[in-house]
């Protein structure tokens, strides 16, 4: 063989060699991000299963932590995500409808949906203090449900918008161009004929929309400004505290037994997570076979 | 029927159906407004945050100058002497964040790589769905790992690092930023055409050249704009560091110390006993102010780089 063909055969190696080497890093790389899953969950799970009891679900937080439950947390989580629901889901569903089937384009939408884009990247923290000064104070609601939930489904609005616009987009042209030959105009096309359709994904986005809302704790210390609750709300304009605030109050003390329980809280917390998000692939699945057929 | 009789029911009929029409027309005009308005609400968010940020904000620098407050470097407003310079706060954020990107840089671009260029479709499967995991974690959770495991298993390395310290914030905060570099960088690395690739290996390139001197700077834009992104939500994060970083403003590049971030702040004023309207209470609306700006900077500047410098195939 010729010098600069040995040459040649040697780069090769080398490069065959470093490409080797690269795909073993990538690939360490992936495991950084799962090994840090698998521990932070090793980790939740031993210190708090000894903590899980039902008596988590029926006491109400203690100073001793034998006696301390989760009962204000999970009643003021259940009113909060009925009550973020009930706000953003039409908010969030009529502006998805409005943007992908009547709006023109114009600069009007350009910066509705730049606007739409922009939201999703401010920090919780941020709409917890616009839910203060707007609703806890102008509005004067107090640190009630309502005001953190009002706030929590601004939070949550632009993930409904997005999962509803992806809905409605991805039922076909022709389906409503069966209703229009049928002669119904543009809002009996999309009341009979595009919101059916699109349902299973628009409830998709929904509870994606609702797990985020349940796992905020900044916006919602904001609003209510307190960690440790002993009764439980009755009406939207109670006080309140949820999952991820009692989870955090227990964090932040000293004794070694509450880290315990909040690891419990927070075994609770990812269950409820889990089962949504379970609920909300499940519901996916569904959906995408039905529009195959 | 006799034809009078049925020249008027047909006359009936077609009133009948104009009159139906024409509520049905109005039904669809209302409808359509009331969609339009629901869209706007989003503007009206933004407005929403701009006005009771600022306005409450007006009120803190009347008494605190803008000035003094962006420079002054000792944060101290609850106690005695009070004391208005927010740059411990930045620094702090800074730390934190930039501790997250040096972790969630290298390790999300290269998932990126792995999953966009050489994993098989079963194996993505399975990862993808993981990342999703990850990033849907709430970040209390990360707080009680941050605290609980990795601070202690940090100290055991470094004896002189302090119960509430930067490094294990920014560590475990870059460990949650990775999902969301990871998938950006993702998306645009797999938005690049097949064709460039088949071009360089039919020029002979292994498959690492392909991958580090044609897609990724093919896909550059949308992976500066991945970290910028990233970068943004650790400065927004508030519960990983309120619980884990410290509550001690202190203007240090030494990640070992207890820091106090913006966000921590907010957090710790909201729990505390400031009487509403006085100037302690303000300075949460200014550092959210300013933390709303930087953020929204960021943004626009990583959705900037997206539109300005994407390849155009």
């Amino acid at each position: 063989m010729s010098a600069s063909g040995e040459m040649f055969q040697r780069r090769t190696q080398l490069r065959r060699g470093l490409g080797g080497v690269f795909y073993v890093i990538f690939l360490m790389a992936v495991c950084v991000g799962i090994l840090g899953l698998v521990v932070l969950l090793a980790r939740v799970l031993v210190e708090g299963i000894p903590w899980l009891s039902l008596h988590l679900f029926t006491d109400y937080p203690s100073r001793h932590p034998e006696q301390a439950g989760l009962k204000s947390a999970m009643m003021g989580t259940v009113w909060i995500m009925g009550l973020t629901a009930l706000f953003t889901v039409p908010v969030g569903v009529s502006s998805a409808i409005y943007l992908e089937e009547y709006a023109p384009k114009n600069w009007l939408t350009r910066l509705i949906e730049v606007n739409i884009s922009n939201l999703a990247g401010v920090p919780s923290i941020v709409y917890g203090l616009l839910g203060l000064a707007l609703f806890v104070q102008f509005m004067a609601m107090g640190r009630s449900l309502l005001a953190g939930a009002l706030t929590l489904s601004l939070l949550v609005l632009p993930i409904v918008i997005l999962a509803s616009r992806e809905a409605i987009r991805a039922v076909p042209d022709t389906y409503r161009q069966v209703g229009y030959a049928l002669g119904a105009d543009q809002w009996q096309v999309i009341k009979g004929i595009v919101l059916p359709s699109a349902l299973p994904g628009i409830l998709t986005g929904t509870i994606l929309a609702l797990s985020r809302a349940i796992g905020e704790a900044a916006p919602v210390i904001a609003i209510s400004a307190l960690v440790y609750l002993t009764f439980v709300p009755t009406d939207p304009l109670d006080r309140f505290t949820v999952l991820p605030i009692q989870i955090y109050n227990w964090v932040s003390r000293p004794q070694d037994d509450f880290r315990g329980l909040a690891a419990a809280g927070i075994i609770v917390l990812l269950v409820i997570l889990l089962s949504m998000n379970a609920l909300a692939i499940l519901l996916r699945n569904r959906y995408q076979i039905r529009s195959e057929e | 029927m006799g034809s009078v009789q049925y020249g008027e029911v047909a006359a009936y009929r077609s009133v009948a159906r104009r009159r139906a029409n024409r509520r049905r027309d109005l039904e669809g005009k209302i409808v359509r407004w009331m969609f339009f308005l629901c869209a706007v609400a989003s503007i009206l968010t933004t407005v929403g945050i701009v006005f009771s940020l600022a306005s409450q904000a007006v009120a803190f620098f009347r008494e605190v100058p803008p000035w003094v407050f962006l420079t002054g470097t000792r944060w101290a407003p609850i106690l005695v002497p009070q004391s208005f310079g927010v740059l411990p706060l930045v620094a702090g954020t800074l730390l934190v964040s930039v501790l997250a990107g040096l972790v969630a840089i290298p390790v999300g671009l290269a998932t990126a790589i792995f999953l966009a260029e050489y994993a098989p479709d079963r194996v993505r499967r399975i990862i993808k769905p993981t990342l999703e995991v990850l990033a849907g974690i709430p970040t209390v959770v990360y707080g009680y790992f941050a605290l609980t495991f990795v601070t202690p298993q940090l100290q055991k390395l470094i004896p002189d690092l302090l119960i509430f310290n930067a490094l294990s914030a920014g560590l475990v905060m870059g460990i949650m930023i990775i999902p969301m570099v990871s998938s950006l960088s993702e998306d645009a690395m797999v938005a690049v055409p097949r064709s460039l690739r088949e071009a360089a290996y039919g020029l002979g390139a292994t498959r690492l050249e392909v991958t580090l001197r044609v897609v990724v700077p093919a896909a550059l834009s949308g992976i500066v704009a991945a970290f910028i992104l990233g970068l943004s939500r650790a400065i927004g994060e508030t519960m990983l560091v309120t619980i884990a970083a410290g509550a001690t403003p202190n203007l240090t590049a030494n990640p070992l110390e207890s820091i106090q971030t913006m966000t921590a702040y907010v957090v710790q004023l909201s729990l505390g006993e400031a009487p509403h309207g006085s100037i302690e209470y303000n300075t949460i609306f200014a550092v959210g102010l300013l933390l709303f700006c930087i953020t929204l900077g960021m943004n626009i500047i990583g959705h900037w780089i997206v539109r300005r410098w994407r390849e155009q195939y």
